[in-house]
């Protein structure tokens, strides 16, 4: 289950790569957590919602929570609030291409691309072919211009 | 595109990407409707206040349920009942409902333009739910937007308005919708009943109008009928009400002058029998009930995008720390 922008994209790939690798053609979704993000109110205008893309029940599974960089960890609460509203999983876990550190809540990752220590100033700027970039991550440090 | 509008008061000033911002936006709360568990908590804390100066059933209850699903706290005033018949005055009411901490404003109200008078003297964000002969942009957008589901791109597609037009706030909002997202529309109604400036050739930009139902329908994409408001008619402008079936009704024969499946819709109530034939209202071509779906996920998406405008959000500050 990708959560949108970002995390969808990856989600796809993994699909693909377990689909190519282990011939298990494993359910796809797509999350879209705007209406359960806790900054609505402070962030100065409304951000566009997309659909959510649920085919599929996500009562007793095991669901894979896919996004590209795990930072405050208030995404993945958003985001396992939202799942939630579609069923009773069995279990959510949660993959993550960047692990940056900082995190707010008590999240974790259970499957890791790469570990990056940053400081909080920090951006990381993850591109995808898929939406328009080259594939790759960029750390920026503090003060660099975007 | 970022969303600027702090209240929804009409939409003859806005841009065909605002309309479409709504629509898209709309798409993702008819997704939210779909689930099991039909609630998001993205306006927790906040309160909408349905203020409600004349009859409703159906506008108020999707807006109640709108804002429901969206966890916002929902007060309902009306104005039997309330001390508007007390003699409170609009404005007195208005700076109540303000001091009581209402985030939107949600009125109804008789006279064409109070949500503006309204609008003028509150902190809180205000929707227009219908004022007078003026306007109700949260009908229009939900007509849009279930014209667009089952006929997609309006663009060159024509849509038949048939009835009372210079009474209906619907039909102004719907030209207002559906005239910048590509349409023509056609006005057809008796006469007295169409105002005299849109008979003589000063018909709104994207619209044209036959006095003559039968070639209105004739090849039309689709026909909103428009309820007949004996509310508002004053002698003389209808000979009968079985003069005016007769003449403007939509029956399954006018229906079928149109392209095949074109659809029809109606705001409701229906006066069955009068504009509609039972048979249409609830025949193959009908999205009245889609209407009614389709209105409550517009008029969430409304609320969401007037929750997060930086006025309203000023007014929260409070919320904000709490929720954050």
């Amino acid at each position: 289950m990708g959560i949108r922008a970002r995390g969808d994209v990856i989600a796809t790939r993994l699909h693909e790569a377990i689909r190519r690798n282990e011939g298990v053609d494993v359910p796809l979704g797509s999350l879209d957590i705007t209406l359960y993000r806790d900054d609505l109110t402070r962030i100065g205008h409304a951000p566009v919602i997309r659909e959510s893309m649920i085919p599929f029940s996500v009562d007793d599974r095991i669901v894979v929570l896919v996004d590209d960089v795990l930072f405050t960890g208030r995404t993945i609460r958003a985001a396992m609030d939202a799942l939630v509203d579609y069923g009773r999983p069995r279990a959510i876990r949660l993959a993550v291409l960047i692990d940056r550190g900082h995190r707010e809540l008590p999240i974790r990752a259970d499957f890791v691309g790469k570990n990056v220590p940053t400081a909080v100033s920090d951006d990381i700027r993850v591109q995808l072919v898929e939406a328009g970039g080259a594939d790759q991550v960029e750390l920026v440090g503090a003060g660099v211009p975007a | 595109m970022t969303w600027q509008r702090r209240h929804v008061l009409a939409t003859d000033d806005w841009s065909r990407d605002e309309i479409e911002h709504v629509l898209r936006t709309t798409d993702a709360m008819v997704e939210v409707l779909r689930r099991p568990i039909r609630r998001t908590p993205a306006l927790r804390g906040r309160t909408v206040i349905l203020f409600f100066a004349e009859s409703s059933t159906r506008t108020r209850v999707s807006f109640e349920l709108a804002a429901k699903a969206l966890s916002a706290d929902v007060t309902n005033i009306t104005a039997s009942g309330s001390s508007v018949e007390k003699g409170e005055t609009l404005l007195d009411t208005v700076r109540t409902l303000t001091a009581l901490g209402g985030d939107v404003i949600v009125m109804r109200h008789a006279a064409s333009g109070a949500p503006y008078f309204v609008a003028e003297r509150t902190n809180a964000a205000v929707i227009n739910a219908g004022d007078g002969w003026h306007a109700h942009p949260t009908q229009g957008l939900l007509d849009a937007y279930t014209l667009r589901a089952a006929l997609g791109d309006l663009a060159g597609k024509r849509v038949v308005i048939v009835g009372d037009i210079t009474h209906s706030r619907v039909a102004r909002s719907d030209i207002d919708t559906l005239v910048p997202l590509g349409a023509t529309v056609t006005l057809s109604g008796p006469p007295t009943l169409v105002p005299s400036a849109w008979r003589c050739g000063m018909a709104p930009r994207g619209t044209a109008y036959e006095p003559d139902l039968e070639r209105a329908l004739d090849g039309a994409d689709a026909v909103i009928a428009l309820r007949l408001q004996k509310e508002r008619q004053h002698a003389g402008l209808l000979p009968s009400l079985r003069e005016y079936a007769r003449t403007w009704g939509l029956t399954d024969e006018r229906v079928a002058r149109m392209r095949p499946e074109a659809p029809v819709l109606h705001p409701g109530p229906m006066n069955e029998g009068v504009e509609i034939a039972a048979s249409v209202a609830h025949g193959a071509r009908s999205l009245i009930e889609s209407q009614v779906t389709n209105g409550v996920a517009v008029r969430m998406a409304l609320l969401y995008l007037l929750a997060g405008t930086p006025d309203a959000r000023e007014l929260s500050t409070v919320d904000a720390s709490r929720t954050a």
